[in-house]
């Protein structure tokens, strides 16, 4: 008995690929680089807040697992969006759509990295934190990138929070759990995803109905966006404040996330206002720069703010 | 047996993007590498001796 059967021997073998002309920078191109420095610098004030002490090889071994997860769902996140991705003029040039990396490709490479990031942060660092990066990229590819991103305008809103975990596996690396504090930074993020990218989405609302992609401003209309804009950047003023209010940062952090909440605000409210033509498109591009400058000032104060308070010269609302 | 020609022949930018590649492939498993030592020493001997 033969394990070939004579009818496969003649059949053509199937044709191989074309040689890959994938450089480096293609593959660092799958990582969504700027979308990972975010993640490792919220995901490192996490790891520095946290309570107690952490080796420091220890703590860039966890941050490099972060970034390499978050880099690894970027992958996934493009391979499985490549066919909108090649409709829109924003997202064109990206490595599959351009014909630089195969499908295949990407997928074997985000695929690698993410069981790689989370089993070497188990290892290395500890459990819970690994567990915690598996769901967040389990999340943002088969919940966000799979199910929801095509389904409904609510995508980002719910999809953004696969963006908040970063500090709160930042902090659970160093120490081994979740509390109130990493939650309140989640929540900031969380709730700072929607007006940042219901922002974008006003300037790129042709290029999200061209590829089918059912963005709020493209299902509910722009007037209906600018709405939910204010009303998300209402609440999020006020809950960036909350890591002072309940005692996890000082008088310093508050007072920063109060002005850049109130400039975050002021510039939601011109997007409510300016409706119509050049004047409605400045306004989203000044409020998307800002948010992106407002998550970056509000982490980059609570590690201030904290260090201060570590070297005692806090200013701390907390008895 | 057929001609070595029948088969793929890389052009001189398709070795060199490989060969950038294959050097990109060997520094990651280098800090890897790197890394695993560097943990085991910050760890002592008892890395792979604790509670899940």
């Amino acid at each position: 008995m033969s394990l070939i059967s004579e009818g496969a021997l003649s059949k053509p073998l199937p044709s191989l690929a074309e040689p890959s002309l994938a450089g480096v920078e293609d593959y660092l191109a799958l990582l969504k680089p700027r979308v990972m420095s975010l993640v490792v610098f919220t995901a490192l004030v996490g790891l520095l807040v946290a309570p107690g002490h952490v080796h420091p090889v220890i703590g860039f071994t966890a941050l490099l697992c972060i970034a390499i997860g978050a880099g690894a769902s970027g992958a996934l996140n493009m391979w499985y969006d490549a066919d909108i991705d090649a409709i829109m003029t924003r997202t064109l040039r990206r490595p599959i759509p351009a014909g630089r990396v195969q499908p295949g490709e990407a997928l074997a490479f985000g695929a690698t990295l993410a069981v790689g990031s989370v089993l070497v942060l188990g290892v290395l660092v500890n459990w819970f934190a690994a567990a915690l990066l598996a769901f967040t990229i389990a999340f943002y590819v088969f919940v966000y990138t799979m199910w929801l991103k095509r389904s409904t305008p609510q995508n980002i809103v719910i999809g953004g929070a696969a963006g908040a975990f970063p500090p709160m596996i930042g902090w659970a690396a160093v120490t081994g759990d979740v509390s109130l504090a990493p939650f309140l930074m989640f929540l900031i993020i969380f709730l700072w995803t929607p007006p940042h990218f219901w922002a974008l989405s006003l300037l790129r609302c042709d290029d999200y109905a061209r590829a089918g992609v059912p963005m709020l401003p493209v299902v509910s209309g722009l007037d209906e966006t600018r709405k939910q804009i204010l009303i998300y950047t209402l609440i999020l003023a006020p809950v960036g404040i909350t890591p002072s209010l309940f005692g996890f940062a000082g008088l310093i952090y508050g007072a920063i996330a109060a002005i850049c909440g109130a400039a975050m605000l002021y510039l939601a409210w011109r997007v409510y206002r300016d409706r119509e033509g050049e004047v409605a498109a400045s306004a989203a591009r000044k409020l998307f720069a800002f948010s992106l400058l407002y998550v970056f000032v509000l982490f980059a104060a609570l590690l201030a703010d904290n260090l201060l308070a570590r070297l005692g010269f806090g200013f701390g609302l907390a008895p | 047996m057929s001609d070595s020609n029948d088969g793929i022949v890389l052009t001189e930018e398709q070795k060199r993007r490989r060969r950038a590649r294959s050097i990109a492939i060997a520094v990651s498993l280098g800090v890897i590498v790197v890394l695993f030592y560097l943990v085991t020493l910050v760890k002592g001997p008892a890395v792979l001796n604790r509670p899940l």
